[in-house]
């Protein structure tokens, strides 16, 4: 169905989709409106209205159960939402597309546990994720050039793997892991980045460097981070959303919504 | 660094060309120049032992590239084996010609049902290249149609071995009707000639020996040039986190059904090459026991490894070979032992206890 539409312009968007690149030109890059969802009778979207502008660094936090995975897979189009609008710039409408269009439309998730592949080198991995024609064919017949190399090579660095590329990712620690993932995710040039607790498990050390990483990928990736643990979310965090019971709570900067008489009664009080 | 680096290194090549020299070179020679009294003669009874257990070796091959390295354990190769056998049986069929047992122009069955002409299944049956292009398409086309339902529908793991084992035995019921086309329950046999040369002399025999023998390494090659490639490194990435692969990008469907289909053809071909050599195809060979079994000889080799499966069908089957002669009862007694001796003890199969061996070898000499 979509081969041809990828032939047309290789690797890139998806050409059926309406205007296929994100036309971003209105500055906002992910539009969530009145998103519901349920799973037998529980809400976990609730009329949820978001909208994220573009090379923004957001937060997202939230106690258990107050949708924010919910919202990570209608946007990445592993669950369909019952009513709503979700439209990735413009023109994408993400609730028509794929998990593979979506990924190819440029929007790239990590999720909650690593999930590298494990019988993979750190290399392979990052291969596997490189941003290409990712048609059976094309994959068949495909060599690494001089230039895929490097690029490979240059990430395994920004994600401090320079010396485990030819380890079995399997083998990996846990935080080593988190950034490999982390480098899967950029390898595939995403304009959109989805980060389901990406220090989950790390030393602070790593955390710190987490932290330094996603800066500097702001503005050049708009990035949504949903986190647990608040002393990372200090670090980073512009702009705050609380979710709660499937929709907006408060949204602002971290001082005003830690101040936010609703959100400490929900969440931060307890 | 060319392809050939990337297939093998200098010890793979070096004992692939040993094989292909006893294959090519030293089985002729020992059936055929050799003279039948002697010591050193290989008898037609053991060169048709060893063409049917290659063919069973390009099977298990099929199913490990599957099962191995894709994750998808489909219990029904069986039937496109058969399916393969079929295409070229009914070619051999036709090749009798009029010295069947009726002496007429159909094939004995269809004048013992009293049949006048040949159903239309049977079109273009007496060309040697239609029976082939049937030998490719005919499993190649049910498993492209029946694995785009199956995948499409996010049919996984067992389920999907279920459904592939339901299919081999409504398939084998079908063929077990007389109306169907195929000879019921005695399927084909009695085959006289293939291409014109006669199917029983022992030039005959050595030459299909030999074709399978080129099978076998062609698809051993084929199979380790897809599992190097990043095809392949994309298919035991399915197997290990599919979603993972379907979030990078990746349309997973198409990549098993392409694995799934080529497995499939593999598995014909083997069926074609297997019918002429043992001279008999029967709705026996779609039994779901049969397709067990062949999953049986990649556990037993080592899963994901291709040389194992190999090693496998050989050596289930030629366990198989002698207890049916020795001790006919106790077959699948021994057969269910084994399968559970190397799920228990050996994970990796005999490729694994192997590499363990020589890991242990060598550091014990460091």
């Amino acid at each position: 169905m979509s081969s041809n539409a990828l032939a047309a312009n290789e690797g890139g968007a998806f050409s059926h989709v309406a205007s296929g690149e994100l036309d971003a030109t209105h500055g906002v890059v992910l539009y969530l409106d009145d998103l519901s969802v349920s799973f037998d009778g529980f809400r976990a979207l609730n009329r949820l209205s978001l909208a994220i502008d573009l090379g923004e660094l957001r937060c997202v936090i939230g106690p258990n159960g107050a949708g924010k995975t919910t919202m990570m897979d209608v946007i990445t189009g592993k669950t369909r939402p019952d009513s709503g609008t979700c439209f990735f710039g413009q023109t994408i409408d993400l609730t028509r597309l794929s998990e593979a269009e979506i990924a190819h439309a440029g929007i790239g998730r990590k999720f909650q546990r690593p999930t590298i592949f494990e019988h993979h080198t750190a290399f392979e991995n990052l291969e596997l994720a490189m941003k290409a024609d990712k048609r059976v064919r094309t994959t068949l017949l495909a060599r690494l050039s001089d230039a895929e190399r490097d690029r490979i090579a240059d990430m395994l660095r920004l994600v401090r793997l320079g010396d485990a590329a030819d380890r079995v990712a399997g083998l990996l620690s846990h935080g080593q892991k988190q950034w490999l993932e982390i480098g899967m995710l950029l390898m595939q040039e995403p304009r959109l980045l989805l980060l389901d607790e990406p220090v989950a498990g790390m030393t602070d050390d790593e955390t710190d460097r987490t932290a330094e990483l996603f800066l500097s990928l702001a503005g050049r990736h708009s990035l949504v981070v949903v986190e647990h643990d608040m002393a990372f979310i200090e670090k980073i965090a512009r702009k705050v959303t609380v979710l709660h019971e499937g929709s907006v709570l408060a949204e602002g900067a971290m001082s005003q919504v830690q101040n936010d008489p609703k959100v400490i009664e929900v969440y931060l009080g307890r | 660094m060319g392809t050939f680096s990337r297939l093998y290194g200098a010890t793979g090549w070096l004992a692939l060309g040993i094989a292909a020299l006893v294959i090519f070179v030293l089985f002729p020679v020992l059936s055929l120049a050799v003279p039948p009294d002697s010591a050193f003669h290989v008898s037609s009874y053991w060169v048709t032992l060893l063409g049917k257990i290659m063919c069973y070796a390009i099977v298990a091959l099929a199913m490990d590239l599957i099962w191995g390295y894709c994750g998808i354990l489909s219990l029904g190769q069986g039937l496109f084996f058969a399916l393969g056998g079929y295409a070229m049986g009914m070619y051999l069929m036709r090749q009798i010609g009029g010295e069947g047992q009726y002496q007429s122009d159909l094939p004995d069955f269809m004048v013992f049902l009293d049949w006048k002409e040949l159903p239309w299944t049977w079109w273009m049956s007496d060309q040697f290249w239609w029976a082939m292009i049937l030998v490719v398409a005919a499993p190649g086309l049910l498993a492209f149609v029946f694995g785009y339902f199956a995948f499409r529908s996010r049919v996984k793991g067992v389920y999907f071995s279920i459904i592939t084992q339901a299919l081999t035995f409504a398939a084998m019921l079908l063929f077990f009707r007389n109306a169907t086309g195929f000879g019921g329950n005695n399927g084909f046999t009695d085959f006289k000639r293939i291409l014109g040369f006669t199917i029983a002399t022992p030039e005959t025999r050595m030459a299909l020996f030999a074709i399978t023998g080129a099978a076998l390494i062609g698809t051993l090659l084929l199979g380790r040039w897809i599992v190097t490639s990043k095809f392949g490194r994309v298919l035991a990435a399915i197997r290990d986190a599919e979603s993972r692969v379907a979030s990078c990008g990746y349309d997973t469907v198409h990549y098993k059904l392409a694995a799934f289909t080529l497995s499939a053809v593999l598995c014909g071909i083997a069926g074609a090459l297997y019918v002429p050599q043992v001279g008999i195809i029967n709705p026996g060979e779609m039994s779901p026991a049969n397709s067990i079994e062949i999953a049986i000889w990649v556990a037993v080799g080592g899963r994901g490894t291709l040389v194992g499966a190999i090693a496998g069908a050989g050596i289930v089957n030629g366990a198989k070979s002698f207890f049916t002669q020795a001790f006919p009862e106790f077959w699948l007694y021994f057969l269910g032992l084994l399968f559970i001796l190397v799920t228990l003890f050996l994970p990796q199969g005999v490729v694994g206890l192997a590499r363990k061996l020589r890991r242990r070898w060598s550091g014990g000499a460091a």
